[in-house]
């Protein structure tokens, strides 16, 4: 299939494939956490699928790029690097924490807001519903693993 | 205190409010100012919206300082306030064309709709300012309260010394409590008797014995007597202190233990939702038994410890000070190395205490799942999960146990080097004369004593560390303020008409928007049927007219009157709500239809039971009404349960009546049956009823097609077919699948037929 993904100057993506053009589409991730690189779906206003994607390093440069520009639109997920500071060991607890985005903090509700995905991955939903991601546990510095131990 | 704010960056409202005006032309006055968090590659950063009489301003932190980075006229445009997975948006549209767009996580929103609001207003001419409703953030709350959640959360003090909370639960018994003292008090000094006795014993009669001198017969037996004077008193204070102190803790822990379970039951259903049984059981059951245990046990050991070195000291320093003061040096010692353990043992046992309920919540997952397990042959997967969380369990008890076994041992050999220090003094002291056999024997005697203790003392380290675990868990669940919160001044409710009104409400479950900006006015009486694929969030709408949650923006109003400013039981006892899944408690049948008015008389209840079609059912069971069902019960068909259920409803005369998908788990003929009941329930009262089969709602007055979170339709059935809109679309789907099936029966009997 032929198939092209432009961004609109009203903020939003436009997929024309076949020479049939959806506006406002959205780019998704089936697995975006344990294999963010594959499989990948590009869905049309409704949320009816319009095209998949098995793998994004099989593509072209240009295309994986705006696939990836519309993801990160769309997308939000902080990858937490570091740990530096926890307001408290008892929930709720203020965490300052390093991202892939910069440093932020974030107000962890209650221990059930940390949820293992997979052996080493864990989410953390903060109060205002944003999720962050630990890639892998093990791979924290020292510092890092003792607060998180506190609550795992 | 904005509940995501930049903190750590050093900016407040304050700062950019101040740079705001900073750039204001004379004729020009501030609206709102919205912060965001994020900047155009999302990346973590500071900065402002800022809405003035006539531009709209963009500040952002350049090196640590405000700067202006964008203005627009707000002459034309639009503001565009939206959101996706936790991520809000603020949109300046010219047209079709983007201006500008600012993203901050969702905790900031409340301030950009607040800023949005003030634009509309603008545009419709009135330019005065508002304030933010909520002290903490700005954020719109509940009518009544005056802090929103996320702030009534930041405010809330950590609970570090959580030990000493319980004192809440102490304070009725503080006058038994105070008795125990006094009586632990005397034990302990009893138990002091004996040693001390042993000082005249040796220097009076058993050396001058040894030297050639007579015994006297009657110091001996007035000794003797003394020693068994201390004992037997010893015996009876000790015996009234444990019993007196005992019974106090076991009414604290019980007192605990109902207060958590009174805060568990008021909290909102979506706790429930986010919370594992299995966790919830195991801290309210083990934590508050532990808790228990260590108040009526160990810590009166440990006060009665306390107090023996206390007054073992005293009467020491009476005697001798210097053997006194060579005897307590080990002391500072063994008080630093319990300093040292204290803080890695309460991690470890933490750890092993989340790791408890780890495992018995896969007891809790697993056994009510069992039929699945089954039918899925995953009995050796759940076995493996079980083991796995009982080897995660023994790793982490191993780790704990590794100092912990050496921490033992090593007060044991302390007090041994304590004794040998003792002894080696002692005798020095009695070669130079400066003391007598006796007071080295009584001393030794003594710190006999007074070293075992300390042995079990430093066991009251794991102990306290063990209960202080346990009571921040309880704590954490009295902490938890519901967030379907009381107002401060509830409004009296008699009785209601049944008016319902939806004004722009919103609602969110943690980033996922369910219900999108909804108006709707019910009248009384009226029946609203609801329909919509699932996850349209049709039972969300019925959630928050239960009050089970809380709109995220907009009001709801029964009456005329905002739902948040009634008390929550008062006015759930206007609505009667039938589930998909009805349950049955544990009890007769009478008992469960006089759930909501456990007053309700027998022929109330019989007439209730007719009503909903249940009393010939009923009358057939062995017991009748007195038949138990629930759980150990009688077990009851769904469309049996549903009736039960369908009574339990009718019996509390509610004005708002709830049916959620009443008939959608049982067959056509029992919905038949069911159907005629709820036509009995649902005369004169205002009702909502969400059905997957548009069959049951043929007696809507209006139906309302709800498509992810939005009303797209309203209107009776004839109306919305002859739109050909959404509810046609759902109305055809249904006719295919009934005509499918009617195809399927067809063509079955034909090889039936064939067959025979």
């Amino acid at each position: 299939m032929h198939w092209a993904l432009f961004h609109h100057p009203a903020g939003h993506w436009c997929l024309e494939a076949d020479g049939v053009r959806y506006e406002r589409v959205a780019v998704v991730r089936a697995y975006p956490i344990s294999a963010p690189d594959e499989a990948v779906c590009v869905l049309d206003s409704d949320g009816h699928e319009l095209l998949w994607i098995d793998s994004l390093a099989g593509l072209e440069e240009d295309r994986r790029e705006r696939l990836r520009s519309a993801l990160n639109s769309r997308e939000f997920t902080p990858v937490i690097e570091a740990i530096l500071h926890i307001s408290s060991v008892s929930t709720p607890s203020r965490w300052t924490v390093r991202t892939d985005r910069g440093i932020t903090d974030l107000l962890l509700p209650g221990e059930e807001a940390l949820q293992r995905v997979g052996a080493r991955s864990l989410l953390v939903a903060d109060a205002a519903g944003v999720h962050y991601l630990v890639r892998d546990i093990t791979a924290l510095d020292r510092a890092s693993r003792k607060f998180l131990e506190r609550f795992l | 205190m904005n509940s995501t704010g930049p903190s750590q960056i050093g900016t407040d409202a304050d700062a950019w409010s101040r740079a705001a005006q900073a750039l204001l032309s004379p004729d020009e006055a501030l609206l709102a100012i919205a912060e965001t968090d994020l900047d155009t590659d999302r990346r973590f950063a500071p900065g402002a919206v800022v809405l003035t009489t006539s531009r709209l301003l963009s500040l952002a932190l350049v090196e640590r300082r405000i700067r202006l980075v964008g203005e627009w006229p707000l002459r034309e445009g639009m503001l565009v306030l939206g959101d996706h997975a936790g991520v809000a948006s603020l949109d300046w549209r010219c047209g079709d064309a983007l201006q500008a767009r600012w993203e901050f996580r969702l905790g900031l929103q409340p301030a950009a709709q607040t800023l949005v609001d003030a634009w509309l207003r603008w545009r419709e001419g009135d330019h005065a300012t508002r304030s933010a409703p909520c002290r903490g953030c700005g954020a719109p709350v509940s009518v009544g309260v005056s802090l929103c959640e996320a702030c009534a959360d930041d405010e809330r003090p950590p609970s570090t010394l959580t030990l000493l909370r319980l004192w809440r639960f102490a304070r009725p018994y503080r006058s038994r409590l105070l008795l125990g003292f006094c009586l632990t008090l005397a034990a302990t000094a009893a138990t002091l008797v004996p040693p001390y006795l042993t000082m005249p014993l040796m220097d009076k009669l058993l050396i001058p014995y040894q030297n050639g001198q007579d015994l006297d017969k009657r110091l001996v037996s007035l000794y003797m007597l003394g020693l068994l004077a201390a004992a037997l008193i010893g015996w009876l204070l000790g015996w009234a202190r444990t019993y007196v102190l005992a019974r106090v803790s076991e009414r604290i822990g019980a007192d605990l233990r109902t207060a958590t379970f009174e805060h568990l039951l008021n909290q909102s259903v979506g706790y429930f939702g986010s919370k594992r049984t299995g966790d919830l059981m195991a801290r309210i059951g083990a934590e508050t038994e532990r808790i228990n245990l260590f108040l009526s046990l160990h810590l009166l050991d440990f006060a009665t410890d306390v107090l023996m070195i206390g007054m073992t000291a005293v009467v020491l320093f009476s005697i001798n000070p210097w053997l006194a003061l060579v005897t307590l040096l080990p002391l500072p010692v063994i008080g630093y190395l319990i300093h040292v353990v204290r803080d890695r043992l309460r991690r470890g046992f933490e750890r092993a205490d989340r790791i408890w309920s780890e495992v018995t919540n896969v007891l809790a997952d697993t056994i009510p799942g069992i039929r699945v397990v089954k039918a899925f042959a995953q009995e050796g997967r759940e076995a493996e999960r079980f083991r796995a969380a009982n080897r995660h369990n023994l790793e982490v008890n191993d780790r704990v146990n590794k100092v912990w076994s050496l921490f033992a041992p090593t007060i044991t050999l302390l007090t041994e080097i304590g004794l040998l220090v003792v002894w080696a003094f002692g005798i020095w002291q009695v070669s130079n004369d400066e003391i007598t056999v006796g007071v080295l024997t009584a001393f030794i005697a003594y710190i006999g004593r007074f070293y075992t203790r300390l042995d079990t003392m430093s066991r009251i380290v794991s102990h306290t560390q063990k209960a202080a675990a346990g009571a921040k868990r309880i704590f954490d669940i009295l902490d938890h303020v519901s967030n379907v919160p009381e107002p401060e001044h509830p409004r009296p409710l008699a009785r209601i008409e049944g008016r319902i009104e939806f004004e722009g409400v919103s609602f969110r479950y943690g980033n996922r928007q369910v219900i999108r900006r909804l108006d709707l006015d019910i009248r009384p009486g009226e029946m609203i049927g609801v329909v919509g694929h699932s996850g349209s969030g049709k039972s969300t709408l019925v959630n928050l007219v239960c009050r089970f949650h809380d709109v995220s923006e907009g009001a709801i109003r029964v009456d005329g009157v905002d739902l948040r400013e009634f008390a929550v039981a008062d006015y759930r006892r206007h609505i009667g709500l039938v589930l998909q899944e009805p349950f049955l408690f544990f009890g007769t049948i009478a008992e469960n239809i006089a759930y909501g008015r456990p007053d309700a008389s027998r022929a109330e209840i019989v007439a209730a039971a007719r009503a909903a079609n249940a009393h010939e059912f009923i009358m057939r069971l062995p017991h009748a009404y007195d038949s138990l069902v629930g759980e150990r019960g009688q077990s009851l068909s769904g469309g049996e349960r549903q009736r039960v259920s369908i009574a339990r409803a009718l019996l509390i005369d509610p004005r708002i009546l709830i049916l959620d998908e009443a008939t959608s788990s049982v067959d056509s003929t029992t919905e038949k049956a069911i159907q005629a009941a709820l036509d009995n329930l649902v005369r004169g009262r205002t009702t909502i009823a969400i059905a997957h089969r548009l069959s049951t709602l043929r007696r809507a007055d209006r139906l309302i097609v709800l498509d992810r979170g939005e009303m797209v339709e309203t209107g009776t059935h004839d109306e919305l077919m002859a739109r050909h809109g959404a509810y046609f679309a759902l109305h055809q789907a249904q006719a295919r699948q009934a005509e499918t099936l009617l195809e399927d029966g067809r063509r079955s009997d034909v090889v039936a037929g064939a067959a025979a």
